[in-house]
C-alpha cells in the first residue's frame, strides 16, 4: 500500500506551486495597492502569463458537466438516425481556430462515430485549412473505414458569404457543383437525396464573425425552418443567446462549450475515454487567469471605494 | 521546413508580446508582416475564389456548359466601382455603391425582421408560470426564468423610452433596466476575457509544444 505521500504526483505539486504563486502574487498586489503605490502594468501583464503558463506545464484542468445548452446539441445528435445527413460549416479563420477548433473536431467525432453523414463546407477561405485539421486528426486519423463521397464530403469554401446561403437553401448544385476535388456533384453518392439544405437533418456553423451563425439563421435556418446549432468564439456568445432554443438548438459558447461537450462525449461511450481534449486542457489556464481577473477587479473596487469614503475621489 | 515555420512563428509571436513591454521596433517590424501577409493572402484569396472561379469560369466555362452572361453586369460594377480612384469621374463610383447598398437592403429586410424581430418577440412571449405537462406542478427554474425575461425585457425598453421623464414608477422600472444592462455588459466583458485568455493559452501552448518542446 502506498503511504500519501508517495501518492503526490507531479501534477498535484504543480497545482500546489501554481495556487501559491498565484495566491501570494495576489497579495503582494493587494498589500502594493492597497498601501497608495504604484502596480506597473508590465508587473500585470507578467502575473497573467504565469497564472496561464504554470496550468499549462502542469497540465491543470477541470471535469465539466454539460450545460442544457450544450447538452441540447449533444442529445439532437445523438437522436438522430444513423446515415442522417449533417452540414458543418467552418467558418473561422486561425485566429479563432483555439476556442472553436476544439469543437469542431469534437462534433465531427460523435457524428462519425454514430454514422452520421458529414457535409463540410466554409464561408471563410482560411477555413479549408482549418477543416484540413479536422480531416487530419480526426476524419483520416480515427475513422479510417470512412469513405469521401459516401460517409462525409468536402465542399470546400464559396465566395459569397451570404449570397452563397441565399441560394443552398433552395438549391446546393448551383453553387456547389462539384467537391473540393472537383467531382460533379451528381456524382457524389452522400447528396442522391439531397437538393438543398431543407433536405439536412441538421446544420452547424463553427465560428464567431461575419458570415456565420446569425447569417445561418436568417438565410436558411428560419426561412427553411432547418435544425440549426452552432459552436461559436466566447466573445459572441452572449449575443447569440436570444436565439436559443427556438431558432437554434444548441449552443457551445467559448472553450467552455467546448470542454462541456469533449467531457460529454468522453462520458457517455467508453470509446471516447483516451480521445484528445484540447479544451478540457485549455481549461485549467482558464480558470486560474479567471480567478486572477475577478480578483484584480475586486482589489479594484475596493480600493475606489475605500478612496471615495476618504473622499480622494468625487 | 517545418522547423523553420515554427521558429519564424515562434520568433513573431515574440516580436508581438514585446509590445507589452514598450513599444518597439521588433514590434512595428512583426505588426507590418502581420499586415502585409494578410493584405497579399485576401488579394489572392479573392482573385482565385471571386474573380476566376465565380467570374472567369462562369463567363468562359470549361464543362461544356453555357456561359453566364448576367456575370458582365457585375464585373462592369466592380469596374465602376474603380473608377473613385480619380478625382474627375469618381462620382461614377456611387453608382455600384447604389446598388450593392439597396441590394443588401432589399435582400436583409424582411429576413431580418421575420429573424431578429418576429421569432425573437415569439420567444419573449411564453408562459409565466411554467408547469410540469406530467404532473402539472410548478416547475420552479423554468418559472423563475420566464419571470426575469418579463421583467428583463419591459424594464429594458423603458430605459430606452426617452419620450417621457424617467420619474416615479417609470423612472424605477428604468433603474431596474439599467440593472439587466450591466449584468449583460458584465456577461460579455466575463466572455470577452474568455476569448482572449484562450488566444493567450493558444500562443502559450504553441510556444511551449510545438518550439521549446517543454510539453508532450
Amino acid at each position: 500500500m502506498l503511504s500519501p505521500l508517495m501518492a503526490i504526483t507531479v501534477q498535484d505539486i504543480g497545482i500546489t506551486v501554481s495556487l501559491v504563486f498565484i495566491l501570494l502574487g495576489l497579495a503582494w498586489l493587494a498589500w502594493r495597492s492597497f498601501s497608495g503605490k504604484e502596480v506597473d502594468r508590465r508587473i500585470i501583464f507578467l502575473f497573467i502569463f504565469f497564472s496561464v503558463a504554470m496550468p499549462v506545464i502542469f497540465k491543470i484542468s477541470f471535469k465539466f458537466k454539460a450545460t442544457p445548452i450544450v447538452n441540447a446539441l449533444y442529445e439532437k445528435i445523438e437522436s438522430l438516425p444513423n446515415n442522417s445527413t449533417v452540414l458543418i460549416s467552418y467558418d473561422f479563420d486561425p485566429a479563432m481556430a483555439p476556442e472553436v477548433q476544439p469543437m469542431a473536431d469534437a462534433l465531427s467525432r460523435h457524428c462519425l462515430s454514430r454514422d452520421i453523414k458529414i457535409v463540410y463546407m466554409c464561408l471563410f477561405p482560411t477555413g479549408q485549412g482549418q477543416l484540413e485539421q479536422t480531416f487530419s486528426t480526426v476524419v483520416r486519423n480515427e475513422f479510417p473505414e470512412k469513405q469521401d463521397g459516401i460517409d462525409f464530403v468536402n465542399l470546400g469554401y464559396k465566395a459569397g458569404g451570404e449570397g452563397v446561403l441565399n441560394v443552398i437553401v433552395t438549391d446546393f448544385e448551383k453553387m456547389f457543383p462539384t467537391d473540393v476535388n472537383s467531382v460533379p456533384y451528381s456524382e457524389i453518392p452522400i447528396f442522391d437525396n439531397i437538393k438543398s439544405c431543407k433536405n439536412l437533418d441538421l446544420i452547424i456553423s463553427i465560428g464567431g464573425g461575419r458570415p456565420g451563425i446569425k447569417e445561418w439563421v436568417l438565410f436558411v435556418g428560419d426561412p427553411g425552418n432547418i435544425p440549426m446549432a452552432a459552436g461559436v468564439a466566447a466573445v459572441v456568445a452572449p449575443q447569440l443567446y436570444p436565439y436559443y432554443p427556438n431558432q437554434i438548438l444548441g449552443l457551445l459558447g467559448g472553450v467552455k462549450g467546448a470542454a462541456e461537450y469533449e467531457n460529454r462525449l468522453r462520458d457517455s461511450d467508453p470509446k471516447f475515454a483516451d480521445m484528445p481534449t484540447p479544451a478540457t486542457t485549455m481549461m485549467g489556464p482558464q480558470t486560474l487567469a479567471h480567478i486572477v481577473v475577478m480578483s484584480f477587479i475586486i482589489i479594484g473596487n475596493i480600493l475606489f471605494f475605500r478612496n471615495r469614503k476618504r473622499g480622494e475621489i468625487s | 521546413m517545418e522547423l523553420f515555420g515554427i521558429w519564424v512563428a515562434a520568433l513573431l509571436t515574440l516580436g508581438i508580446f514585446s509590445f507589452l513591454y514598450k513599444d518597439n521596433p521588433v514590434y512595428k517590424i512583426c505588426e507590418s508582416i502581420f499586415i502585409g501577409v494578410s493584405a497579399g493572402y485576401w488579394a489572392i484569396a479573392n482573385f482565385f475564389d471571386a474573380l476566376h472561379k465565380k467570374f472567369w469560369v462562369g463567363v468562359f466555362p470549361t464543362d461544356g456548359s453555357d456561359p453566364n452572361y448576367m456575370l458582365w453586369f457585375g464585373a462592369l460594377l466592380g469596374v465602376l466601382m474603380l473608377l473613385r480612384l480619380s478625382s474627375k469621374i469618381g462620382w461614377i463610383a456611387r453608382w455600384p455603391l447604389a446598388f450593392i447598398v439597396g441590394a443588401t437592403a432589399g435582400l436583409y429586410m424582411m429576413l431580418y425582421f421575420v429573424s431578429n424581430a418576429m421569432n425573437q418577440v415569439a420567444s419573449t412571449m411564453r408562459d409565466v408560470i411554467v408547469t410540469s405537462p406530467e404532473t402539472h406542478l410548478i416547475m420552479w427554474g423554468e418559472t423563475i426564468g420566464s419571470i426575469l425575461i418579463v421583467i428583463g425585457v419591459v424594464s429594458g425598453l423603458v430605459y430606452f423610452f426617452f419620450s417621457k421623464e424617467h420619474k416615479g414608477v417609470f423612472g424605477y422600472t428604468a433603474r431596474v433596466g439599467i440593472w439587466f444592462l450591466m449584468i449583460t455588459f458584465g456577461a460579455h466583458f466575463g466572455y470577452t476575457v474568455m476569448s482572449r485568455m484562450s488566444l493567450l493559452i493558444g500562443r502559450i501552448d504553441f510556444l511551449f509544444r510545438d518550439w521549446l518542446h517543454l510539453l508532450n
